[in-house]
Formats: C-alpha cells, structure tokens, sequence
C-alpha cells in the first residue's frame, strides 16, 4: 500500500475504516458489547457517503436486512459478539447457501450464554465454521493486531464478493478494543473487488449457475433480471427441486468454489519454524504474548516457533502440517476449551502431540505463561 | 379486464395449493393490484417467508425473495432502504407474521417503512399439516389443539395500527373486488401499508372444524363480514364470530426511508448532523 | 351493426383447474355446472354476462372469457 496517514485507532473503529475502504454502503446491527462501536462508528460514517445504517429489532433482523440489501447491490455488513452470533446462524445459513456476499463481524467475549460482556474470549471458532443447520462453505479470518484488522477487513469484503459468500470476521475482545498506531491508505489505493455481473441478458441469466470459478454472476434486484431467491433447496435457476442430483451438484459446487481458491485466501504467519521443537499455533491477540514467549525462549536457547493463521477457515490444515512437521509438540494457546487444538491435531496426526492452554475466564494469555508451556513440553 | 399472465411464471403452474385454498385468490388480487398501481415489473420485489402463502413469490414473474419463518419484514426492509425507489410487496401467513415474526411486524409498523404487506390469514399453520395459530378462534380444533384450542387470537389490524401502520384494511377472499382495491391503496401509499385478507384452508382448518370445502369457507366469508359501520350497530353479546372488513385506517405520517435521505441530504449540503 | 357487447363465455383450461367448484358455486348466472371427475361443464355460456367474478374467484388462474364464436 502506498503512503498514508497515521492514526491511533481502535480495532474495531480500523473494522469500519477497513469496510468503508471495501466499499461498505450497508450496515444493520443491533447494540452488543464488545462490538458496539462498530455501530455507533457506521452510524455516523455511512449516511455522510451515502451508505445506509439502520438499527434493527434484533440480531436476527439485522442479518437478514445485510441479505437485503446485499441483493439490491448493496456492500452489506453486521457486527455483533456471541449471543448475537448465534441468533444470526439461521439467516447465516441462508446467505451461504443463496450466494449472498456479506460481511458478519463477531467480536467474540467471554461464553457461553451471557458470560463476561466486557471480556475476551475466542471460544467461537468452530461456531464460524459449523453455527448454523446443514452443510456450508465457511470463510473466515481473524487478525492479531489493529492494522491487521483494517487489512482483513478489506479482505472478507473483497473475498466475500469474490466467492458469493459470506465471510465471518472475527475479532476477540482484546483486539478490538486495544488501541495501536495504523497507516492508513490512501483513499482510493485499496485493491476493491465486487461481484461479477451478468453479461447476458435477462431472458438468458441462470442466477445459480456457477462459471468457470463455480461462482454465479449476481444480477441486483432492480437491474431488469427478475429472479428466485429461496433457502428452500434449489436448482441453477433459483427454484425449489427435490431433485437429489440438482441438490448434490449444487451442494458440491458451493464447497468447491471456496476450496479451489484456498491458497490464494490462506494467510499464514511463521516465525521460527525451520527448526523449531516446539511450535506455538497461536492466532487473534493470543498471537502477541505466544510471540513474545517463542522470543524469550529462543533467548534462553530453545528452539521454539509460532504459526499465526489469519484465516482461520478453511483451516490451513496443510499450512500447519508442513510447519510443524519437524516439530516435537505443538502447543495451542486459546481463549477457549481447545476449539482449533482439534483442527490441528486433525492435520499433525497422532504422531505429534498437541497440547491445549486454554484460558477461560476473560483474560489473555501471559508471555511466561506460555514460555513455560514450551519449556514443560 | 388486465392481462395478467404477464405477471406470472406459468412454467411453475399448476401451484402447490390444494383445491379450494383461497390463496390462489389472494395472489391474484395482489398481482391485478400491481397492475392496477402501474408498478414497474422490473422495480418490484415480492418478499416472503415460510408458510402455504409464502409460496407464493415462486409463481410471481417480479424480483421475488422467498426467506427464512417470519423474517420477510427484516430482510424486505434492507431492500427498501438500500434502494428505496424499489416496491417492496411482503407476503406473509398468519403464523409466519404473528408468531416468529411478530418482533418484526411490530418493528416494521412502528418504522413506517414503505413496504406494502398482505397477510393470507387463514387461521392455521397449513404448510405443517394444521397446527394453531396465533390467529386460530378459541375453542377451533387444530392438530396441536385436539380438545380446543384455549388461545384468544390476535387482531392483526389493531396490533398493525398501535404499531404505527400508516394504511391497515382487511377484506376476504370472496370480496375480491374489495381486496384488489385496497392492496392497489396500500401499493400506491407511502408508509407502510397492511391488508389482512382471509382465506380458507379447507384440507385442515375446514375439515377439522367441519366448516365445508372452500366454496362454503367462502360463503361463510359473505355471510360474516360487516362493515366497522354495522359492525357497532350489533350489540357486543350479538356479535358471535361475525369480523369488520373495509378500510379500517389511514394517516399520513413521514416514510422511514425518505426521512433517512433527509439525513443523507442534510449531511451532503455541509448541514450538521444533528 | 351491433348493438351490444360481444357475447363472452368462460373457457377451463382442465391443467390447471383443481375442481374447488367455487365457480360454480358463485356464478350469478348459473352458467356452470360442476362435475366430479373432470372441470365444470360450461353448461349455459349463453347465460353468461362477462362479469368477471369467475376470472377473480378461481384459484387456480383456470377460467377465463373468450369471446363466443359467431353461428
């Protein structure tokens, strides 16, 4: 990125500048702490470029408000944290398996149920991955610091209009609350990517039909294509079908139009890995103290390293399998039960064992809290 | 007489609802009232939810939306409000509005947003084989009410109405005439405009409570609907199950969307924000 | 030179009709007659005044008017 200007933001106000750089023109959400200030910032930001923002009743309406207006051609966006999460994963689903391009911002706290509003946790992972009924695609991407968050930001917009799909954005407390130094772009030098429009004519769009990359030109409700959006099951052409081999193709098409791409989509950090024993699979603002305890330990003479996925699905199985390959343990830090321990033991196998950190009670990880993770293992 | 056909995806035909049902009735009104307005095919989206009459949108030749139970209004009013110069025509059922979507019928009422909702209310939960529903009479048997159901129903007018719906009318499928004349109103207005239009369901809720085919669902229609004006001429002990149709309310009051612009505009001529 | 409106009938198209009845039943003229395993019969489509009641009431989008053919 070229030259910018420097700002001391907020993770979550570097979420709204990030999605306004995208081209968000969209946002309904409800209040929920700890992502209300995305809101609040949108409500302010939109109407002055001519975007829209609309507080809704209730999560749940937020969600299907983004569909909304992201089928009248609008960049579209919510924000919310666990319990929020969780009502949206109906109309979640909704958007995955209709190809809506939209944005869902969870900035994950303490869980589950009403837990500790004010404090982080990443105990929402899998949730990203399988939170609402059935079968879907999953996108998501989750950064460790403030500049990050303006950088993937962009990215789930830009992946989200690529793909037709939703992209949840996930933050944890820490993250979007803490405040760092970001350069910001100029206005302008952000690569944008939108949603391919239909070259043919009304009478001759398929609105399911994937192309060549498995994704389906969007034509916007207004534009002269009048066409059939349902969540009941559906063939190419927008209408409900029993029919079990138009349900399998389609159902085949949605995963392999993420997965073709997954390398192009794969963020992944690694520090001192080559020779490393025991490797550190930290992500989100976990990654901070676990890289400050790989420096300390490689300081006192072990051969400590970390892998830092920023896109957390699709799960960078082989990523992490090549990294860790020389490694004796791995260990995961996370501010949950051991939701990606498990993804990792997945792609490692049983030959290297996996050790869980986990922090449940609203706080971060300690720089020695971890180093004593690598020197016990 | 209009040439409907235009308006409709025939290929789809013959529709998914039984013999007698009146919400073939109800979408054809909805469709003449569309032509009677003189919509935009092209600028019009059809938004509907889950149920019998939220079928509907499949058969319609618009921008059609068929979403998740009771959500139509919230994903109908991201529509409107990213392009407000769209129509925006909601869909719904009586169980689909006034049950799992009742937050958001309150919420849309309440915001005034120009959305024009017509509500096929057939008392039942018909798609799910004829379980009560929030509109269902008291004492009326359903497959979840097997010893009569005790729930009072709602009236769907009145709740529309203290919520702030700026148009609210309830007619039948036999008085089509009616209805086609005030869906056509309620397109034509600003805010938001809701039609409460009866229909029968006679594969469960007639034949469970023995009230004939649809033929004679809609002669009880005609035989029970009055005027608001007739209506309070019987006395309150008299009125049995006897409903008012008509117009029921109107007032001018200023349209969500168009007050968001005023915003936008506002803020665009270097106005304050407050 | 004619002095009256065409003469019009109700014409079923037997696809579509799901034999609800309900034209039959609140035709003002009485031009249909139901049957039971097949569409009404337009038994007097010379009784018939082109209101147009049939064409609102039938659910099924089924009926419809077309002009009687000249004798």
């Amino acid at each position: 990125m070229s030259q910018g200007r420097v700002r001391l933001l907020q993770g979550n106000e570097a979420c709204v500048e990030g999605a306004l750089a995208a081209g968000l023109r969209f946002f309904a959400g409800y209040p929920i702490t700890p992502s209300t200030e995305i809101a609040e910032l949108l409500s302010e930001r939109l109407p002055r470029i001519g975007g829209k923002f609309i507080q809704m009743e209730d999560e749940i309406a937020s969600m299907g408000a983004v569909i909304g207006a992201s089928l009248a051609g609008l960049k579209a966006m919510t924000a919310t944290s666990g319990p929020g999460f969780s009502l949206k994963q109906e109309n979640l689903g909704y958007a995955a398996y209709c190809e809506i391009p939209c944005v869902v911002v969870n900035v994950q706290r303490v869980g589950p149920s009403t837990g500790m509003p004010t404090s982080p946790a990443s105990a929402d992972m899998q949730q990203a991955r399988w939170g609402s009924h059935g079968d879907r695609p999953a996108v998501s991407f989750m950064p460790s610091s403030v500049g990050e968050t303006f950088d993937l930001a962009v990215m789930s917009f830009n992946v989200s209009e690529q793909l037709r799909t939703p992209v949840v954005f996930l933050l944890d407390e820490v993250v979007g609350h803490m405040r760092e130094s970001v350069t910001l772009p100029e206005p302008g030098s952000v690569k944008v990517v939108d949603r391919k429009k239909p070259t043919v004519p009304p009478d001759k769009y398929i609105p399911f039909a994937g192309e060549a990359d498995l994704v389906p030109p969007m034509a916007s409700f207004g534009d002269g294509y009048r066409y059939h959006v349902t969540g009941l099951t559906h063939n190419e052409r927008g209408f409900p079908t029993q029919d079990a081999k138009v349900a399998t193709r389609i159902m085949f098409r949605l995963m392999e139009k993420v997965l073709r791409v997954r390398k192009q989509i794969t963020f992944v950090d690694y520090h001192h890995v080559e020779d490393a024993e025991i490797v550190v699979f930290s992500y989100g603002s976990m990654a901070r103290p676990s890289l400050r305890a790989v420096r300390d330990a490689r300081e006192q003479g072990l051969r400590a390293g970390m892998i830092r996925p920023a896109t957390i699905w699709p799960f960078p199985a082989e990523e992490v399998r090549r990294a860790a390959r020389n490694a004796r343990a791995i260990i995961c830090p996370e501010m949950n039960m051991g939701q990606m321990a498990l993804e990792v033991e997945r792609a490692v196998g049983p030959g290297t064992p996996v050790l869980r950190l986990p922090k449940v009670g609203g706080e971060l990880h300690t720089p020695s809290e971890i180093l004593e993770a690598i020197k016990g293992a | 007489m209009p040439d409907i056909w235009k308006y409709i995806r025939k290929e789809n035909l013959p529709h998914i609802w039984c013999a007698g049902c009146g919400h073939g009735i109800v979408m054809g009104a909805v469709i003449r009232a569309i032509d009677r307005a003189g919509l935009d095919q092209d600028k019009t989206v059809v938004v509907s939810g889950i149920g019998c009459s939220s079928r509907a949108p499949g058969y319609l030749d618009f921008n059609t939306l068929h979403t998740t139970h009771g959500r139509a209004l919230a994903f109908a009013t991201g529509i409107k409000l990213a392009r407000p110069e769209l129509n925006v025509v909601v869909i719904t059922g009586d169980g689909d509005l006034a049950a799992i979507g009742g937050n958001h019928f309150i919420h849309a009422c309440r915001r005034n947003i120009g959305i024009t909702t017509v509500c096929f209310n057939n008392s039942i939960y018909g798609m799910t084989s004829g379980q009560y529903s929030p509109m269902t009479p008291k004492q009326k048997l359903a497959s979840t009410a097997p010893y009569g159901n005790i729930d009072r129903a709602f009236d769907l007018c009145e709740l529309a109405k203290a919520s702030g719906a700026t148009y609210v009318a309830r007619s039948t499928t036999y008085h089509t005439t009616m209805l086609i004349n005030q869906v056509t109103k309620g397109l034509k207005r600003q805010g938001f405009s809701f039609i409460e239009a009866l229909s029968q369901c006679p594969t469960y809720y007639g034949r469970r409570n023995r009230l004939g085919a649809g033929a004679a669902m809609m002669e009880w229609y005609r035989d029970n609907a009055l005027t608001a004006q007739a209506y309070t001429k019987i006395a309150p002990e008299e009125r049995g199950e006897k409903f008012v149709i008509g117009d029921l309310y109107a007032a001018d009051e200023p349209e969500y969307t168009q007050e968001y612009q005023k915003i936008i505009d506002r803020l665009a001529g270097g106005g304050a924000a407050g | 030179m004619r002095l009256s409106k065409p003469k019009k009938h109700p014409v079923i198209d037997e696809r579509l009709c799901k034999k609800c009845n309900i034209c039959v039943t609140f035709c003002p003229k009485k031009v249909l007659d139901a049957r039971t395993s097949s569409a009404p019969a337009v038994a007097r489509p010379e009784d018939c005044n082109a209101c147009e009641l049939c064409i609102l009431r039938c659910p099924d989008f089924a009926i419809d008017l077309e002009e009687a053919k000249e004798r």
